[in-house]
């Protein structure tokens, strides 16, 4: 065995791990992707998230378009702030947008749903920071229960 | 009679911690020196060789064959709650999290550890370490050293192919066989499997075992008695005892990794 049959044989199996690798890291996972598009924040205040977690998914009618990039708790009213990173190519969404947290499925998880509002003169585009106003807060099935009974029991 | 026993059992431990010490200070006599890559490289290189190209071979036919199988066992269970798009993130996880390092480890330890055993204890019979010190040739550069790094280097590289062609493998029961649809394979796997949490434990696992492992092999080989009974008294010590560490420490890095 010649020491150059050797180092092209070693080539070959780095090169390969090499493959291997970015299979996993481009194919597999979703990091490939959250990387590689320019994004912008927008931000919006529920009174309860729900199920929602950091990197779910935000849909414009069912397609992608970004995801949670962190969940803090507002300090002043106590109310959850939710970041949002919102690709870059959709960057059209005026301030009447409005968002809600969904649930795909019924045992799905939850991710949270952006509808575009209307466009008139005096409606401005959101810029990276602002806030939407509008939002709809989860559906918890237990205060769902609680006012069904309690209406129940007023009648 | 008792204390028999006792003398018996601290004469075992003794000899369990003497082998460690010397397991250890072997290492450090291999590692701990000035670092001469022009020499060390070509060494390296033909180690490299030995220990990963040609285990290549068997991590990819048994990587394609559990890939297979976990696709086809995971379809079984998973279609009888219509959950067949989740076929993808098993498969995925647990190659990656579990079967990728632990198999590759089991199957490295078996292929290369025991190959390595076996010529470092034959080196030590036939006098050839001795004649190499003779020659003010450190046997723990020249030999242990290009062969530890060899095997750190070559297991978590094989241990990544083997992942990648298990989920091939995967890929070619659950979607070409059985009719799982493709982009649902993919896409259920890239919406579960995360690059921090999943990929890189997975590969820091393998590099834990490979260092196990290739240490293991070494130092049975080093400590063997130079008889032909020795020698394979430590080959076998070196399959038992690896893949005996490898299985706990794997327990250990899943509870510390995916536990909490």
């Amino acid at each position: 065995m010649t020491s150059r049959k050797i180092e092209v044989l070693v080539g070959l199996f780095v090169a390969l791990a090499i493959a291997a690798f970015m299979l996993l890291s481009l194919k597999v996972a979703n990091s490939g992707m959250a990387g590689s598009g320019e994004t912008y924040m927008l931000y919006a205040k529920f009174e309860n998230i729900g199920g929602l977690k950091v990197r779910s998914p935000i849909k414009v009618g069912g397609v992608v378009v970004g995801r949670v990039r962190s969940i803090n708790l507002d300090t002043e009213e106590y109310s959850p702030v939710v970041a949002m990173e919102i690709d870059s190519q959709y960057n059209n969404f005026p301030e009447t947008s409005s968002v809600a947290i969904l649930t795909s499925g019924l045992l799905g998880e939850q991710y949270l749903g952006l509808q575009p509002g209307f466009v008139d003169e005096t409606v401005s585009i959101l810029k990276s920071g602002d806030y939407v106003e509008d939002t709809k807060s989860a559906i918890v099935l237990e205060e769902l229960i609680g006012q069904f009974l309690f209406n129940r029991g007023s009648n | 009679m008792i204390v028999d026993k006792l003398q018996q059992l601290g004469q075992k431990s003794i000899a369990k911690i003497q082998g460690m010490g010397r397991a250890t200070v072997m290492l450090f006599g291999a590692l701990v020196a000035w670092p001469t890559p022009r020499k060390s490289f070509p060494l390296l290189l033909k180690q490299l060789y030995v220990v990963g190209v040609l285990s290549l071979l068997i991590i990819l036919v048994s990587g394609l064959f559990i890939g297979m199988v976990l696709a086809l066992q995971g379809y079984t269970v998973l279609s009888k709650f219509g959950a067949e798009q989740m076929l993808g993130p098993l498969v995925a996880l647990s190659l990656l999290r579990e079967l990728g390092p632990v198999v590759t480890a089991l199957l490295f330890a078996g292929r290369a550890g025991s190959a390595l055993t076996a010529e470092i204890g034959l080196m030590k019979a036939t006098e050839q370490l001795s004649g190499m010190e003779m020659m003010a040739v450190d046997p723990l550069r020249r030999i242990i050293a290009p062969r530890f790094w060899a095997g750190v280097i070559s297991m978590p590289l094989l241990a990544m192919i083997f992942t990648a062609v298990g989920i091939l493998g995967g890929h070619l029961v659950g979607v070409d066989w059985l009719g799982v649809d493709s982009g649902g394979y993919w896409s259920a796997m890239q919406a579960n499997v995360d690059f921090q949490q999943d990929i890189m434990n997975g590969v820091i696992k393998s590099a834990v075992f490979a260092l196990i492992v290739t240490w293991i092999a070494l130092h049975k080989g080093f400590d063997a008695v130079p008889t032909s009974e020795g020698i394979s008294q430590a080959t076998t010590q070196t399959v038992v005892t690896s893949s005996l560490a490898v299985l706990g420490f794997d327990f250990i890095l899943t509870a510390v990794m995916f536990g909490g």
